[in-house]
């Protein structure tokens, strides 16, 4: 059944070229039935290639598809070409799920909306271009996955156009991983300069042999592009700003799928890591965890609900190259899998919510909702918990195994992180407590300013529950896909084993000190939420005690970018275009008009100079002509 | 040399004779028209270019892509005294740029109407096209630069007659500037001949393969010489820093004017690198090489960032044009197979997606008689279709794998960083910034609300929709399987590179190592035998 990989990407495609065809005949809501049926055979078609990978042999699990040759110059060729193995088809299973979901929630989201076809055509280009990348047997196609998802991500954060936040948000976001895929780019020139392929299976297969020098540019470089992609620091810039699109373009790309292919790229790429010096995975659990403390420093003062969830995605993503870093790829493959559906749920739920509060989301105004919300208070607390870290709850289960890693590779490490994920608890739980707890202020007062219209929250429509509620149980459970009491219940690791070639971290901790970290990390969540429940539940202490204005300005470092480049740099790009102006165009200039000046004659026939030597030209050309056909005998 | 000129005995029909002279045929006669028909004079243009066209169509099926010389060949004697004939013919690296040629006129001259003066307008069109097709096909140095010199003249008059405001100075300035660079390279090419004569013992010959072949000359007459054609094709280009008559050039010509001129014209000199200034001069071309990769990195960051700062629409397409040169430029001196095709790719796909961008830029300004960025804004929400065609060509120009630019691109900096790292690094830079200056602009015409005339601008006309669709389908083409244009060039290309190889001492083409391993069967497996150890990385 692996032959089938082909359909997985195919129907999306599928969707995409009806849409673009027929998107304004369909029209609400069989664009969006359409779409969501399609991303449904994708689900289907990826099930069936996970059981025919299953059924075959452990080390046999890797099958390759060429459709045909691509890009072929001299000795470099790249085809269009699938590779189905373990790590690709984890990602797919996942992927094509959770999209399946966020499609059908989007029916009822965009209910209304001018442009609802045009919504759904953007999901699928989305959604195959994502499978792309994920599914690629070589860089170059991953590239393409890439690039592709960064643009569906651009047109759906300006989905919404005509206001000019949305549109700088989209340009910000293509922009920032535009110097992300640069070092993406120098490392397939590095990659093909060094094996002579940037196929995986050629080039994997080489990277033993290769330098360790080598292999720490490769490994760098694709660190960079996916900084761009997955949002660390100094790159995360964008992700914030992306809330700006529709909130299930929130869910699916911007917290579920693509922003975790940078995590998904170091992972392919583990042979090559692994010939790379040290310190170079030590960068990136280091860049990892610094991201996991900022980023989450920066949500416990946000008022937006959508702005905690997206600095929460940054943090956690944060929580996943430290993952990477320590060598631990199966626990970064984990939590990128719990997160996937705990940060979905958490998204569209927080889409119900802004969607029951008529666009209203600051959470200032929030409050009490789950009594009118029942269904979404239900489902986001059961994300609330998952994210939290309490037990059993599936984020439970894949935090700890990223902390267990750090715990082995470097102790200090291991305490930072720690306290990321207690600030997580914290913040998780102050926005759980603000929105559906405590007294109702719908119609607050904020900043001298009230809402417009009275506002009557509701529940949201059904197709936006469903997801909701499937999510919740897979948020909920995912947890038993690698559990760690015995190795056969390590599931994930043992079916993810292929794609690491023994790559895979070996932990060297006594199973008594498992036991201690997980119980120290089980208090710290559980701390976490005491300490939101004694601020915003039970109001023992003022917020202003830890929203600190400068957390809720993201220490200033946006502010600072975009004071350089608006100054500086757009003082030098400006200069540089004077410079063209007036220093190389006027020397131009300058001896057009010194050869004006200079010749009386000149100066007599100067207007009329250019024209008689055309016409010169011209006749010359005409004399040469007729000499040539005097002369030829056809 | 003669295996290199041997004429396929399966083609009778003269092509090349046929190219150059059925446009000139049609311009003389829409000049025979009388007065009172103008009007007939678009249709007998349309007509003629897509006959033109047809033809390099029947010449890229006919074109056999394992043969790594020139095809079609036409030899006429011609100045049988100075050694100068009508020489020309058709190899993998000019094939492409004869069809994009073809198929670029017809599509200006239907897109457009000039206003007035129709009759000389469409004359000049066609003159324009035998002049560029003249270039493309000609293997004779003679030839090469009456047609060269030629085509000067009729964008002279479309730029000066038909074009905005400011057009008479834009001209001028075009015409003096490329001129200057011209008349260098004649006194190149007359010293080249006669020194070729001398050296050899032999006639004085014009054949560019003769020539080329023998490589007779010393090492500093030919580096001198080569510096004369380089400094032609550089205005032509335009290379920094001789850039500036290309901003005003492009933006005071009509559209069909800044179609032809960007997606053709440029390309002279960039064909003119590669046909005679790598051919003609390997050593001077490996010696150069490093001076033309720095002018052409330098190139793609300059003219992006000033790009960014246009106010003025169609000016900032024709900055984007400086940087997309600069790779071109890159891809040539890296002299490498892959820089190379880069190159060549590069120059077929910014003919389309800058032809298309100055088409669209061009619709605008008939509806908003503006091209201030300023003034414009939101007209998403008043012609979506033009707003999306805009988004696929701009997306094809930002270089979006699989789209037709991102392949050039791509294979100029790999060829490029296999010869020189550095050089390859700081012009991938290059993508970032265009991404900026082409979704700024983007930003600011398209997006936000929309007021005034903006909210009331037309969408896109079926006519002019039309008119996108070849270059809607040539962008998904040669970005999804640009295999079939790749193998018709590689033989020539490859047989370029071999040429330079042989010629230069010390000089072999820059490739990449072979370290790869077979395959997934190759990596061990690790077992999943419980405690099993893992391996830690260093």
């Amino acid at each position: 059944m692996v032959e089938l990989v082909w359909l997985i990407p195919a129907f999306p495609l599928l969707g995409f070229l009806v849409l673009l065809v027929a998107g304004r005949k369909l029209g609400e809501p069989g664009a969006g039935i359409f779409a969501t049926l399609m991303m449904g055979g994708s689900f289907l078609s990826a099930v069936a290639v996970f059981a025919g990978l299953v059924d075959r042999n452990e080390s046999d699990r890797f099958y390759e598809l060429t459709l045909f040759e691509w890009i072929p110059s001299g000795d470099f060729s790249v085809d269009v070409g699938f590779l189905a193995d373990p790590l690709a088809i984890t990602m797919t299973l996942f992927i094509t799920g959770i999209a399946t979901l966020i499609h059908l929630y989007s029916i009822g989201y965009m209910h209304g909306d001018a442009n609802f076809s045009k919504f759904f055509l953007y999901l699928n280009l989305f959604a195959f271009s994502m499978l792309m990348l994920v599914l690629g047997n070589n860089l170059l196609l991953t590239f393409l996955g890439w690039e592709g998802v960064g643009t569906c991500s651009y047109l759906l954060i300006s989905f919404w156009f005509t206001d000019e936040a949305n549109a700088s948000a989209g340009k910000k976001a293509f922009v920032t991983n535009r110097v992300g895929d640069f070092g993406f780019m120098i490392a397939m020139f590095l990659a093909f300069f060094t094996f002579g392929s940037i196929n995986y299976g050629e080039m994997l297969s080489g990277a033993p042999g290769m330098a360790a020098g080598t292999a720490t540019a490769i490994t760098l470089l694709l660190f960079l592009g996916a900084a761009g992609k997955s949002a660390q620091f100094p790159l995360y810039l964008w992700l914030p700003d992306a809330m700006a699109g529709p909130t299930p373009v929130s869910a699916l790309i911007h917290a579920a799928t693509m922003v975790t292919s940078g995590i998904y790229l170091l992972t392919r790429v583990n042979p090559i890591i692994a010939q790379a010096n040290g310190w170079a995975p030590d960068i990136i659990m280091w860049v990892g965890l610094f991201t996991a403390l900022f980023a989450a420093s920066i949500a416990v003062a946000q008022k937006d609900i959508k702005k905690v969830l997206a600095f929460s995605t940054v943090s956690q993503l944060g929580f996943m190259f430290v993952a990477v870093g320590s060598g631990v790829y199966v626990a970064a493959i984990f939590h990128m899998i719990t997160h996937a559906f705990f940060k979905a749920l958490l998204f569209l739920g927080a889409g119900s919510v802004i969607h029951g509060m008529h666009d209203e989301q600051d959470m200032r105004r929030y409050g009490a909702l789950h009594k009118v919300m029942p269904v979404t208070a239900f489902t986001f607390i059961i994300g609330w918990l998952a994210i939290a870290g309490v037990p059993p709850f599936s984020g439970f289960w894949s935090k700890d195994e990223i902390l267990l890693g750090a715990y082995n590779e470097n102790k200090v490490a291991w305490v930072l992180l720690l306290v990321a994920a207690v600030m997580t608890a914290f913040y998780m739980s102050r926005l759980v407590f603000m929105t559906f707890f405590g007294p109702a202020r719908w119609d607050a007062e904020i900043d001298g300013e009230v809402p417009e219209h009275e506002i009557h929250p509701h529940e949201s429509p059904k197709t936006m529950l469903l997801p909701l509620v499937v999510l919740a149980g897979l948020a909920a459970a995912g947890g038993a896909m690698n559990l760690p009491f015995t190795h056969s219940l390590k599931r994930l690791e043992i079916w993810l084993e292929p794609s690491l070639f023994g790559n895979e971290q070996h932990i060297n901790v006594a199973a008594g000190t498992k036991w201690g970290l997980a119980i120290i990390a089980v208090v710290g969540a559980l701390s976490g939420v005491a300490g939101a429940a004694w601020i915003y539940l039970k109001h023992k202490a003022p917020a202003s005690l830890v929203e600190k204005p400068i957390m809720e300005a993201g220490w200033g470092y946006d502010t600072a970018v975009s004071n350089f480049m608006g100054g500086s740099g757009r003082k030098a790009f400006d200069a540089t275009t004077r410079f063209d102006e007036t220093i190389i165009d006027g020397v131009v200039n300058g001896a057009g008009s010194v050869v004006k000046e200079s010749g009386t004659l000149l100066a007599k026939l100067q207007t009329g100079y250019v024209r008689s030597s055309a016409v010169g030209i011209a006749g010359g050309a005409v004399a040469l002509v007729v000499y040539f056909l005097a002369r030829t005998s056809f | 040399m003669s295996l290199i000129l041997a004429s396929s005995d399966a083609v009778t029909f003269p092509v090349a004779p046929a190219l150059v002279l059925l446009p000139l045929l049609g311009a003389v006669a829409i000049a025979l028209l009388p007065k009172r028909h103008f009007e007939q004079a678009k249709n007998l243009a349309l007509v003629v270019s897509t006959v033109v066209g047809a033809i390099t169509l029947w010449v890229l099926f006919e074109f056999d892509q394992a043969d790594a010389g020139f095809q079609f060949v036409s030899e006429q004697s011609w100045i049988d005294s100075l050694g100068i004939s009508w020489l020309a013919g058709i190899d993998g690296i000019s094939l492409f740029l004869v069809v994009l040629s073809g198929l670029l006129f017809p599509l200006a001259i239907v897109a457009v109407d000039p206003g007035h003066d129709h009759k000389a307008y469409y004359a000049w069109l066609l003159v324009l096209e035998a002049g560029c097709l003249g270039v493309f096909v000609a293997l004779d140095l003679f030839m090469f630069f009456v047609f060269f010199e030629i085509v000067l003249v009729p964008m002279y008059f479309l730029i000066g007659k038909w074009g905005h405001a400011n057009r008479e100075y834009a001209a001028t300035k075009f015409f003096l500037y490329t001129m200057f660079g011209s008349a260098l390279m004649l006194v190149g090419i007359v010293s080249l001949v006669s020194l070729h004569a001398s050296e050899t013992g032999g006639d004085l010959t014009f054949n560019l393969v003769t020539i080329a072949e023998t490589q007779a000359l010393g090492t500093n007459a030919a580096r001198f010489i080569f510096l004369t054609f380089a400094l032609a094709f550089a205005v032509k280009v335009p290379m920094f820093p001789l850039h500036t008559w290309l901003p005003d050039a492009h933006t005071e010509a009509p559209t069909a004017g800044s179609v032809i001129l960007a997606g053709v014209m440029l390309k002279l000199g960039t064909y003119g690198f590669i046909r005679f200034g790598l051919y003609l001069f390997p050593e001077a071309s490996v010696w150069f090489a490093p001076v033309m990769i720095t002018l052409g990195v330098i190139g793609i960051i300059y003219g992006a960032v000033v790009a960014t700062m246009q106010k003025d629409l169609k000016r900032l397409v024709a900055y984007s044009s400086v940087a997309h040169l600069g790779f071109i430029i890159i891809g040539t001196f890296a002299l490498n197979v892959q820089g190379i095709e880069g190159g060549i790719l590069q120059m077929v796909n910014h003919g389309i997606s800058t032809g298309a961008l100055f088409l669209l830029v061009g619709w605008i300004y008939e509806r908003r008689h503006t091209r201030q960025i300023a003034e414009l804004g939101g007209l998403q929400k008043s012609a979506p279709i033009m707003a999306a065609v805009f988004t696929l060509v701009m997306l094809s120009s930002i270089g979006l794998p699989g789209l037709n630019g991102f392949v050039g691109e791509f294979l100029i900096l790999l060829g490029t960083f296999t010869a020189h790292r550095w050089w390859a690094v700081v012009a991938t830079s290059g993508v970032i910034l265009a991404a900026l200056y082409l979704l700024w602009a983007y930003q600011r015409v398209f997006h936000g609300p929309a007021e005034g005339e903006n909210a009331e601008m037309e969408d896109l006309k079926w006519s002019e929709g039309f008119i996108m669709i070849p270059f809607i389908v040539a962008i998904f083409f040669m970005g999804i399987y640009p295999k079939p244009v790749i193998e018709r060039m590689e033989p020539a290309v490859e047989r370029l590179v071999a040429h330079i190889e042989t010629n230069v001492e010390g000089f072999t083409e820059p490739v990449a190592k072979q370290g790869a391993g077979n395959g997934f069967g190759d990596l061990e497996v690790e077992s999943s035998e419980p405690g099993a150890e893992g391996e830690k990385h260093e």
